[in-house]
C-alpha cells in the first residue's frame, strides 16, 4: 500500500469526521445548555438536505440551496422547540428519547408525503466539481476539500460565538446556572429556542453539503445521528471540543478501519473471508472504540459531569 | 378512578378473553396478533425491571431480544439440518424441544447481560443510554455479516418447534404457552418488588448513597436486576423467533430497543402491568393504523407525542390519576 | 380497514358482484425506506389486472415495511384469515426468505415479483414456488459477461457486506473470465464510498463492477464521477433504475448496466404497457413495475387455464408459463426460475429525463446455477 494511498485515506478519514462534527455539534450544544437528548436530530439533517434538493432543483443556485437548508432547518428546528421540545427540559431522559423518537417518525413520514418515495436530486456545483493535484500528486475531489475547509470555519465560528459574544456567554452561563441567569432578567425561553435552532442549522448545513456527493432521501439522518451520537459520546457529552475531537477520532477509525482491517486479515485468512471478516469487524469498529473510551473515561474525553 | 388492581385484572381478563372469542369466531390471525402482543410484553416486562425498578434506561434491550432469538435459531438450525454445531473440540447437537432451546435462550442472554452490565454500569444518565445503543449497533452489524447463519437473510425454521404433549402449531396451544410464560414473568416481578432486593432496588434507584451507607454496593443491586431483566426479555425473543419461525438481524436493530420502550411508556413506568398493556395498545396500532393509510407511521408518532407530553404516567397513570413511581 | 382492492371497475356497476374465484394475497413495501420498489410492484401487479377486465381475481395488499417479523406475520393473516390462493409482492430476500418456505409449505402457492434469493432456487426449491423476475445472480452474470465483451481483463468489485452482496460478487466472478484486482466489502447502508475509490484509483483496475442498491448506489455513482477516477463502470439494473436515476443525474451518464427487461424492448406487450403505466400513473414505469406486470399476467394466464382448486392442474398452468411477458421470450426453468435473455443498458438522457437505452445482449437464454441442486 502507498504511501500516497495512506495519505489519500486520511484525508477521507478527516473530511468524515469532520461532517460528523457538524451534526455532533449542535447535538451536544443542545445537550450541555437544555440537558435535551434529541433524537430527532438526523431529521433535522434530513430537512436540510432535502430544502436544498428543492430549492437546487426550482433555482440551480448552490448558494441559495445552502441558504434554504440553513433557514428550512432551523425553522423546523425553531418551530419544534416551541411545539413540543419545550414542554420536556424538566422531563426525564426517557420522555426526551420517546419524544424525540417520535418526532423522527413524524418527520420521516411526513417528509415522505410531501416529496415522494423516490430519492431527490442533489449535485455539486460546476466550479466545484472533480479532482485537483496536491503536492505530492494525489488526486483529491476540489469538493471534499472544501468540505473540510467548511467544516473547519464553523467549528471556529462555534468557537468564536461561545467564547466572544454575548449570546455565548449567556449560553456558557445557562449551562452551569440556569436560574441564576434567569434571574439576571435573561429571556431563558428565547435564549433556549435560539440555540434550538442554531444546533438545528448546523445539522441542515451538514445535511446540504453531504447531500450534494450522497443520496437524498428519507431515513438518510439515522445512521449519521447513531454516529454522532457515538462522537459526543466518546467526547463527552456538552463539549464542543470534545465533539470536535472525538468527530476526527470517529471519522478516521471508521474510514481506516474499513481499508486496513481487510488487508490485515488478509495476512493470515484466504481472500474472500478475510475482505468479509476484516469488513465486518470495520463495522463494529467504532462502537468498539466507543465502549473502551467509556470503559477507561466514563464520561468520555472531554466531559466534566454525566 | 379505578383502582391499579382493577386494572390489572381486566387486562389478564381481556387478554384470556380476545382468543377465546377468536377462536369461537374461527379468527385464527387474532391469535397471532394477541401471540405477538404478549410476547412484546413478555420482552417489556424485562425491560422493565431494568428501566421501571433499576432505573436503567436501556436502549440496547434487542440485543437480549436477538439473543435469545438466535439462541432458538441456531439450535434449530442444526437440528433441522442434521449437522451438530462444531465448537473446537466441543460437538453441541441441534434441538427442536423449547424447553431447552428457552434454558439456552435465557442463560445466553442472563450472561449476555451480565458482561454488558460489568461494562455499561460504570456510566449513568445519557452514558448509559448510549453504551447500551452502542453495544446494540455492534451485535446489529456483526450478526448482517455473520454468513454462517444467513447473514441479513437470516434463518428460517421451517416447522415450530415442539413443546412435551402439545402441538405448537395449533396457534391456540402456542399462544397459552407464551401466556403462561407471561404471567410467570408478572409473578416473578411482583415478587421481586416487594422483595427485600426490591426494596434495595428501589432505594438504590433513588438515592444511591443511603444504601452504601447501610452496607449495599448500589452497582451490584444493578446488575442483579439487569441480568434478570436481560434473561426475561432473551425469553421473549426465543418465543418470538418460534412466532415467527424465523430470525433475522433486525431483532437486534435500535428501532426495536426504542419500540420496547415505548411499550413501557404506553402503559406507564414501574407499573406491573404497564408493558401489557403498552404492548396490547401498539400491536392493536400498528394493524388498524396500517390499514388506514400507508403514512401510519405519522400518525402514530403524534399518539406518542400526545402520551409523553400529556399522558404522564401512561395508561395506567391516566387511568388511576397517579402519576406512578418516576424514572 | 384493509387495503382491499377488488380487481376491476366493472365489478361495482355489477348489480351482484361475482364472487372472485382468486384470491391474492399481496405483501410489499409501501411505507418507509424502499417503498418506492413495493409502490412500483403493486401499481404494475395492478394495472395488468386493471387491463384484463377480470372480475374474479381478488386482491388484497398489505404493507410489510420491510420489516421479516411483519411480513411473515402478514403471510399468517393472509393465509389464516384472509383464506388467499396465491402470494406474492414480497421485494427483499431477507423477507421472502422469512415467507415463502412456510407459505409454500402450507400448500399456498408463491409468484416472486422481486427477490430470488440462491436458497430457494436451489435446494430449498418448492413446486408451488415461482420467480417471475430473476434469481439474485443472474443480472451480476450478466454484468460479467458484458464485461468479457466489452474487453475488459481486470476488474475492481465491490458491494455491500451481507448475502445479496455476497452473491453479486460471486455472480460476476462467475461469468467474468478476466482477473479480479480487488474485492471490496462495503457496509450494508454505507453513505460514503471515499476510501473505496481511493483503492480503486490506486488498484491498477481497468474497470469496476459494483452492485450497490438504493440510496447506497446514488452515493456511489456521485462521488465516483467527482473523483476524476474514469475507469469504465459496470453494474446490475437496480442503480439505474427508474425511480432513482433522476437522483443520479449526470453522474450516471453513459454507464452500462445489466437488465431482463427495458422500456424500448420491442414487442406490442411492452410498448402497451408502458403507455398504460404512464397513461394511468402520469411516471414512466421501472424494472419492478415491469416485473409486477409481468407477474399479474402470468397468473391471469394460469386462471384461464385451469382451477385453483386444482392445485396440480394450477401449478402446470403457471409452469407452461403461457402469456406474453413485457421482456418477449419467457420461460420457466426446471427450478421455476426464468430462463431469459439479460441486456446490456446504457444510460441515457431523453430530454430532461435519464432513462436506459439497450446497446447490446449480455447473456442469452440464460438460467440459474442453482437449477441443478433444485430437486421437486
Amino acid at each position: 500500500m502507498s504511501a500516497i494511498l495512506i495519505v489519500e485515506q486520511v484525508l477521507n478519514g478527516l473530511q468524515f469526521g469532520i461532517m460528523l462534527f457538524l451534526m455532533a455539534a449542535g447535538l451536544t450544544l443542545i445537550f450541555g445548555v437544555m440537558g435535551l437528548i434529541n433524537l430527532a436530530h438526523g431529521s433535522l439533517y434530513m430537512v436540510g438536505a432535502f430544502a436544498a434538493a428543492w430549492v437546487a432543483g426550482a433555482t440551480g443556485s448552490f448558494l441559495l440551496a445552502l441558504a434554504a437548508a440553513l433557514a428550512a432547518a432551523a425553522a423546523a428546528g425553531a418551530l419544534v422547540e416551541m411545539l413540543v421540545i419545550r414542554r420536556l427540559y424538566k422531563a426525564a431522559h426517557l420522555d426526551q428519547v420517546l419524544a424525540t423518537f417520535a418526532l423522527i417518525l413524524i418527520f420521516s413520514e411526513g417528509t415522505r408525503y410531501v416529496f415522494g418515495s423516490f430519492p431527490l436530486f442533489l449535485d455539486i456545483p460546476d466550479c466545484l466539481s472533480g479532482p485537483v493535484t496536491l503536492p505530492g500528486g494525489i488526486q483529491y475531489p476540489l469538493y471534499r476539500l472544501v468540505l473540510i475547509g467548511a467544516g473547519i470555519l464553523v467549528a471556529l465560528g462555534l468557537w468564536w460565538l461561545t467564547t466572544r459574544t454575548r449570546v455565548g456567554i449567556q449560553i456558557r452561563a445557562g449551562e452551569n446556572d440556569r436560574e441564576m441567569i434567569a434571574a439576571l432578567g435573561i429571556n431563558i425561553t428565547r435564549l433556549y429556542t435560539l440555540v434550538f435552532a442554531i444546533g438545528a442549522a448546523l445539522a441542515g448545513l451538514a445535511g446540504a453539503l453531504v447531500g450534494a456527493i450522497q443520496s437524498v432521501q428519507v431515513g438518510m439522518g439515522e445512521p449519521v445521528l447513531i454516529l454522532a451520537f457515538v462522537v459526543i459520546v466518546i467526547g463527552g457529552i456538552g463539549s464542543i471540543r470534545g465533539a470536535f475531537i472525538g468527530a476526527l477520532l470517529v471519522g478516521l477509525t471508521d474510514t481506516l478501519g474499513g481499508i486496513f482491517l481487510p488487508e490485515l486479515f488478509k495476512l493470515f485468512m484466504e481472500g474472500g473471508a478475510a475482505t468479509q471478516t476484516g469488513s465486518a469487524l470495520a463495522a463494529m469498529a467504532v462502537y468498539i472504540l466507543m465502549g473502551f473510551v467509556l470503559i477507561w473515561r466514563p464520561s468520555g474525553l472531554f466531559g466534566s459531569r454525566a | 378512578m379505578i383502582p391499579e388492581r382493577f386494572i390489572n385484572a381486566s387486562v389478564i381478563a381481556g387478554l384470556l378473553a380476545v382468543p377465546l372469542w377468536a377462536l369461537m369466531a374461527d379468527e385464527i390471525f387474532t391469535i397471532t396478533l394477541t401471540t405477538r402482543a404478549v410476547i412484546l410484553a413478555l420482552a417489556a416486562v424485562g425491560l422493565n425491571i431494568a428501566l421501571g425498578m433499576g432505573g436503567l434506561v436501556s436502549f440496547g434491550h434487542a440485543v437480549f431480544f436477538g439473543i435469545g432469538g438466535y439462541a432458538m435459531g441456531i439450535l434449530a438450525f442444526h437440528a433441522q439440518t442434521f449437522a451438530p454445531l462444531e465448537l473446537g473440540p466441543l460437538t453441541i447437537e441441534g434441538t427442536k424441544s423449547m424447553p431447552v432451546i428457552w434454558l439456552v435462550a435465557t442463560v445466553a442472554s442472563a450472561l449476555t447481560a451480565l458482561v454488558i452490565g460489568l461494562l455499561s454500569l460504570r456510566t449513568t444518565g445519557v452514558h448509559f443510554i448510549m453504551i447500551t445503543l452502542a453495544f446494540g449497533q455492534l451485535f446489529f452489524y456483526f450478526t448482517i455479516s455473520w454468513s454462517a447463519y444467513g447473514g441479513e437473510d437470516g434463518l428460517s425454521i421451517y416447522v415450530r418447534n415442539s413443546f412435551p404433549d402439545l402441538n405448537t402449531l395449533v396457534p391456540i396451544q402456542f399462544l397459552g404457552l407464551c401466556f403462561a410464560a407471561l404471567c410467570l414473568a408478572l409473578l416473578l416481578q411482583w415478587r421481586l418488588r416487594n422483595s427485600a432486593f426490591g426494596l434495595a432496588l428501589n432505594a438504590a434507584r433513588q438515592t444511591p448513597q443511603r444504601v452504601e451507607t447501610v452496607g449495599l454496593n448500589p452497582m451490584r443491586l444493578k446488575l442483579l436486576a439487569f441480568v434478570i431483566s436481560g434473561a426475561i426479555t432473551g425469553l421473549a425473543g426465543a418465543l418470538f423467533a418460534d412466532l415467527n419461525r424465523f430470525v433475522s438481524p433486525t431483532m437486534f436493530s435500535w428501532q426495536l430497543s426504542g419500540e420496547l420502550i415505548i411499550l413501557i411508556i404506553i402503559g406507564g413506568v414501574g407499573r406491573l402491568m404497564g408493558p401489557v398493556i403498552g404492548a396490547a395498545i401498539f400491536v392493536t396500532l400498528e394493524h388498524w393504523l396500517g390499514g388506514l393509510t400507508d403514512f401510519w407511521h405519522i400518525w402514530l408518532g403524534v399518539i406518542l407525542l400526545v402520551i409523553v407530553l400529556f399522558g404522564r404516567g401512561g395508561v395506567i397513570g391516566l387511568l388511576t390519576g397517579k402519576e406512578g413511581p418516576h424514572v | 380497514m384493509k387495503k382491499a382492492v377488488l380487481a376491476t371497475a366493472m365489478a361495482a356497476l355489477m348489480a351482484t358482484p361475482a364472487a372472485a374465484e382468486v384470491k391474492v394475497g399481496m405483501i410489499t413495501t409501501l411505507s418507509g425506506g424502499g417503498a418506492g420498489l413495493g409502490i412500483d410492484v403493486r401499481d404494475g401487479f395492478m394495472l395488468a389486472i386493471k387491463q384484463s377486465g377480470r372480475d374474479d381475481i381478488e386482491v388484497v395488499i398489505e404493507d410489510d415495511q420491510r420489516k421479516p417479523d411483519i411480513a411473515v406475520q402478514l403471510a399468517d393473516k393472509m393465509v389464516q384469515s384472509e383464506k388467499v390462493d396465491v402470494l406474492t409482492g414480497i421485494i427483499w430476500s431477507n423477507l421472502a426468505m422469512a415467507v415463502v418456505p412456510s407459505v409454500t409449505a402450507q400448500g399456498k402457492f408463491y409468484l416472486s415479483p422481486n427477490a430470488g434469493p440462491s436458497p430457494l432456487a436451489g435446494k430449498g426449491c418448492h413446486q408451488n414456488y415461482f420467480n417471475v423476475a430473476w434469481q439474485n445472480d443472474n443480472l451480476h452474470e450478466a454484468a460479467g459477461a458484458y464485461a468479457n465483451t466489452a474487453g475488459y481483463g481486470n476488474s475492481f468489485i465491490l458491494a455491500p457486506n451481507y448475502p445479496a452482496g455476497t452473491d453479486a460478487l460471486t455472480g460476476y466472478k462467475r461469468t467474468f473470465e478476466g482477473n479480479v484486482a480487488s474485492e471490496v466489502y462495503t457496509q450494508l447502508g454505507q453513505t460514503d464510498y471515499a476510501a473505496e475509490i481511493a483503492q480503486i484509483r490506486a488498484s491498477g483496475a481497468d474497470s469496476v463492477f459494483f452492485f450497490l442498491p438504493g440510496g447506497m448506489g446514488i452515493s456511489f455513482l456521485k462521488q465516483y464521477a467527482d473523483s476524476g477516477v474514469d475507469l469504465p463502470v459496470v453494474g446490475p439494473a437496480f442503480s439505474f433504475d427508474q425511480g432513482i436515476l433522476q437522483a443520479v443525474g449526470d453522474a450516471a451518464l453513459g454507464v452500462v448496466n445489466t437488465s431482463q427487461w427495458n422500456k424500448d424492448i420491442d414487442n406490442p406487450v411492452n410498448a402497451a404497457f408502458v403507455e398504460g403505466f404512464q397513461a394511468e400513473y402520469g411516471r414512466l414505469p421501472s424494472l419492478y413495475a415491469s416485473q409486477g406486470f409481468d407477474t399479474a399476467n402470468l397468473l391471469i394466464s394460469a386462471v384461464e387455464a385451469a382451477d385453483v382448486s386444482d392445485a396440480d392442474a394450477f401449478r402446470e398452468a403457471l409452469r407452461a408459463a403461457d402469456f406474453d411477458s413485457t421482456r418477449g421470450d419467457f420461460a420457466f426453468g426446471p427450478n421455476h426460475h426464468p430462463i431469459q435473455t439479460i441486456y446490456a443498458r446504457e444510460v441515457v438522457k431523453e430530454g430532461d429525463v435519464f432513462t436506459n437505452k439497450i446497446i447490446g445482449t449480455a447473456l442469452e437464454n440464460h438460467s440459474d446455477a442453482y437449477a441443478a441442486e433444485c430437486k421437486m
